[in-house]
């Protein structure tokens, strides 16, 4: 793009003032030139960590006069290194945007129209409290539900397991990362975690399956992801898509969506008939390979081709370019990985795939991470509940869900979905839910069921205009947190402090929980003075120096052996004490215990349709940071990549503004431009995640650009942890000069 | 040649364009909204599936014979420290002759002040004891490097004799002082 198209005059009344000033008679030149200073250092630099994403970047924060000037990478924390990504460079567009909301709101109309009034906070919380309290004594704890998106939500689970509700979700499980999380501990026993514990700055070999890093701009991956290009690691990306990483690769897999596990088998096919994988990791750590092995041997290259659509040949000599490398070999799991409701067996065969390779625990594969360790708060203990969680109408469906499923309380709101409609009221913290879950409409008539719906939020978010009571919440500078010790490769603690007090009249998470707490006969729950006070108070039970964390923003542990050659130990918490290829828990629920690919579940685009498939720009998280002015100078709008073959077949041009219509006519609400590429397959097309907003006080980017999230009418749920895949839409074109020409 | 000399290198293999330069110049310059002095670029060759994608961070070239220089008629646009390219807002008039003169489309006008503004290499930082630009400072993929090119042991000359590199638009005959490495 050439940049003059992102440029735009802004309204500033003092420009005609300084042109003047220019037009007088003095000879220019005669003058020494200074050297001009922006004058943006901070007379205070506050190190905190970042929450522009949930990576949580560590991060120094420059103060002026009051005011925010910029924000840079603290070098001493270990996921920043110093540098950050652009959303972390551009937090002060969410300080300072102003749509911000000011003031608690109270609804004095119907849901959907946003009619508010502002009142005091001890009004907001009064009523919150109040609803509270009567959902509980009318229907139990349970039937409040709360999700949560973000750090801060910390306190509101603590508050809502006080409360006494099970029912705490986030649709960073089912909706994202889950089928990962479980697909790796039926294998390893344990979880990658975030951040995860993968050594991509150490791979030979880097296989990515539709992880696209660089454009997905998690800091350190995206550091590590350098260093490998660096050190000429042997990169293949398989995507639908020619990503950034697929342009760093010098493999890219073009594979027809919906067929990654196809591909996966083949590939362990080779790396067992040519005898390519780890023997002696395997005979020491491993379970199952003889079962494996036999199960493999029919999923041929030759078998992956017509489904995938990539050549024997290239399976092959990717195959053995793994096996070259091993145990440097990292086949990435992912991060987003909800595609098409086999999601926990795809992660399962990358994790199987990873331990023929002998990745785990190894060098250039995946580390031990460790952690430092803090006594927790010492509370009176949560109130016993029995209770189940809400969101699936027996404890036997997806059996392996280890969180509660975001999409099954909001389904458990509607009355005849899951049983008789359990929860009566939500909290939301955080979490767009009409661009988060799928199928928004469904989310839409789970809301109109509620007798109560309360937001925390920073942004006027399309969720805020469909609750009862809005309270807005400080942002991350404004605000200190809950401490954050990751389980990494350096063993750190890192502490979130307030680097300028909140704005307007919004609140920190800790305190709006804490005031809520009281109000609810729950203040035991509530000792301490604020989060500051809690911090200081967990730090030194840790024999942490406070100061040193104040100054630093953080503190380094002891490291320990990140590899098993280092020493570190060998340890799998499967039921075996083994690597499971073949799962017997997975068998014993009625799943496959090795992972299969059945084509015939897949379905084709009908005629004229193609598959959508959504990811993210660097600039954005999501639609949490497409208000953000800074940010979206870079990237307004999103637009609909299609392949210049299909393209050329419809007559679009590039640029042209078009409708999407799903395969349930489901038509998105605003165009976008088409993007003609050959960087895209014939049978899909893509848009960035977080645009064609809804929410009218979200000024800068309401109206932009398509909502992929809107087209998600229909999705497939993972049998074994529940997960939505939503890759299993279909949308054609309807071009935006038509429909404006027909209405 | 013994004075210094700055110059810039981007590594086009680790960019991924993800605008972090952009933003952290924005920041660091209190930069206008809606205008940039560092831009991504990205050029794609080839049809589906045989594609190549080149990504560069690009800015002012900091050209040795600089046409806004040459062309400014208020001497606004000058020769700074190490050989960068400068303007003083004092003694811009906003005629916009440098913009048409630039090659490389790198200057724009601070609807605030009507002066011309563009990249400065952060010259306040790199001559205030801070050796590096906000992009370089903040790049995740390192891919940024800033230093004298004069000197033969600096990191951008040590880069330039290693690896293949080149310029943007050098028949301009501007002698750009930003380079990009293959």
């Amino acid at each position: 793009m050439k940049r003059r198209q992102f440029i735009r005059v802004g309204s500033y009344g003092a420009a005609g003032a300084a042109v003047a000033g220019g037009l007088t008679t003095d000879w220019y030149g005669r003058y020494a030139n200074p050297i001009a200073d922006p004058g943006t250092d901070g007379d205070r630099v506050v190190p905190s960590f970042c929450e522009l994403c949930f990576w949580k970047c560590g991060i120094l924060a420059h103060v002026k006069d009051g005011r925010v000037t910029k924000i840079k990478g603290n070098p001493k924390d270990p996921l920043s290194n110093g540098q950050l990504c652009p959303r972390g460079a551009g937090g002060t567009g969410l300080l300072y945007d102003p749509d911000r909301l000011q003031k608690p709101m109270v609804r004095r109309d119907k849901r959907g129209a946003q009619v508010f009034e502002e009142v005091s906070w001890d009004d907001a919380l009064g009523v919150v409290a109040e609803n509270f309290e009567r959902i509980k004594a009318e229907h139990g704890a349970g039937a409040l539900a709360l999700f949560s998106h973000g750090y801060g939500g910390s306190w509101m689970k603590h508050l809502f397991k006080a409360y006494g509700s099970p029912n705490i979700a986030a649709p960073s499980y089912a909706q994202c990362r889950g089928p990962r999380e479980v697909g790796f501990d039926l294998t390893f026993g344990s979880g990658v975690g975030s951040p995860e514990n993968t050594d991509i700055r150490n791979a030979r070999c880097l296989v990515l399956i539709g992880s696209h890093l660089g454009e997905n701009m998690h800091n350190t991956q995206v550091q590590d992801f350098a260093d490998a290009i660096r050190n000429g690691a042997d990169i293949i990306t398989v995507d639908p898509r020619h990503s950034v990483a697929a342009s760093k690769s010098r493999w890219w897999l073009p594979i027809k969506p919906g067929t990654d596990t196809a591909l996966l088998l083949a590939w362990m096919n080779v790396i067992i008939g040519e005898g390519l994988y780890d023997r002696d990791y395997v005979e020491q750590y491993a379970y199952g390979f003889e079962q494996l092995s036999e199960h493999v041997k029919a999923f041929t290259p030759e078998w992956a081709y017509p489904r995938t659509g990539i050549e024997p040949d290239v399976i092959r000599r990717t195959a053995r370019a793994m096996g070259a490398a091993r145990p440097a070999t990292l086949v990435h799991p992912g991060r987003h990985v909800t595609w098409y409701g086999d999601d926990t067996q795809r992660s399962r065969a990358i994790a199987i795939l990873n331990a023929l390779l002998g990745s785990w625990g190894r060098k250039g594969g995946f580390f031990i991470p460790s952690q430092v360790s803090i006594p927790p708060y010492e509370y009176p203990g949560y109130l016993p509940h029995d209770d189940q969680a809400a969101d699936r109408p027996a404890p036997s469906d997806y059996p392996l869900a280890d969180q509660v499923l975001a999409q099954g309380v909001c389904d458990a709101t509607v009355p005849g979905v899951v049983g008789d409609s359990r929860i009566k009221a939500w909290m939301v913290y955080g979490s767009n839910l009409p661009t988060t879950l799928p199928d928004p409409e469904n989310t839409y008539k789970a809301i109109q069921e509620l007798d109560f719906l309360v937001t925390v939020d920073v942004l006027p978010a399309e969720i805020v205009g469909w609750s009862d009571v809005v309270l807005p919440e400080a942002t991350y500078l404004e605000r200190c947190d809950e401490l954050f010790a990751p389980w990494w490769r350096e063993p750190y603690v890192a502490v979130r402090q307030e680097v300028v007090p909140p704005m307007y009249d919004s609140k920190p998470g800790w305190w709006i929980a804490r005031e809520l707490g009281k109000r609810i006969g729950l203040p035991e729950f509530f000792p301490w003075k604020d989060s500051e006070e809690y911090a200081k108070t967990r730090l030194e039970a840790a024999g942490l120096d406070c100061d040193v964390m104040r100054a630093d923003g953080v503190i380094l542990g002891e490291p320990a052996p990140l590899y098993f050659e280092e020493g570190a130990l060998p340890e799998f918490y499967t039921d075996s004490g083994k690597i499971e290829l073949y799962s017997p828990k997975l068998a014993a629920l009625g799943f496959d215990p090795m992972p299969t690919y059945d084509h015939s579940a897949l379905e084709e685009p009908p005629e004229g349709y193609y598959r959508l498939l959504f990811g993210r720009a660097p600039v954005h998280t999501f639609g949490r940071t497409t208000n953000n002015r800074l940010l979206s100078e870079v990237y307004r709008e999103n637009e609909v990549w299609v392949n210049r073959d299909v393209a050329r077949r419809w007559g679009l041009e590039d640029g042209e503004r078009v409708y999407l219509q799903n395969q349930d006519g489901k038509r998105s609400s605003f165009s976008a431009p088409v993007k003609v590429t050959g960087r895209i397959r014939p049978d899909a097309v893509y848009v960035v995640h977080g645009y064609g907003r809804r929410a009218p006080k979200l000024r800068f980017v309401h109206g932009k650009g398509i909502d992929d999230n809107e087209l998600i009418t229909r999705y497939k749920v993972d049998p074994i942890m529940g997960g939505t895949g939503m890759n299993v839409n279909f949308v054609t074109f309807l071009r935006a000069d038509d429909l404006e020409v027909a209405s | 040649m013994s004075a210094v000399s700055y110059g810039m290198v981007v590594d086009t293999r680790t960019c991924v364009a993800c605008a972090a330069c952009v933003i952290a110049c924005k920041t660091e310059n209190d930069v206008a909204e809606g205008f940039s002095r560092d831009w991504i670029f990205t050029a794609t060759s080839g049809s589906f599936p045989n594609l190549e994608m080149e990504i560069r961070s690009e800015r002012c070239n900091h050209c040795e014979d600089a046409p806004c220089v040459s062309v400014c008629p208020t001497g606004a646009s000058h020769y700074g420290p190490g050989g960068t390219v400068q303007v003083t807002e004092s003694k811009c008039t906003g005629c916009k002759a440098c913009i048409a003169a630039c090659p490389y489309d790198a200057r724009f006008i601070d609807p605030r002040t009507g002066a011309i503004d563009k990249c400065t290499f952060c010259v306040h930082r790199v001559e205030n004891g801070t050796p590096t630009t906000a992009c370089q400072e903040v790049c995740p993929t390192k891919s940024i490097y800033f230093g004298d090119l004069n000197d033969p042991e600096s990191e951008v000359s040590r880069l330039l004799r290693t690896r293949q590199a080149y310029a943007l638009l050098p028949d301009a005959g501007t002698r750009p002082k930003h380079f990009f490495l293959k």
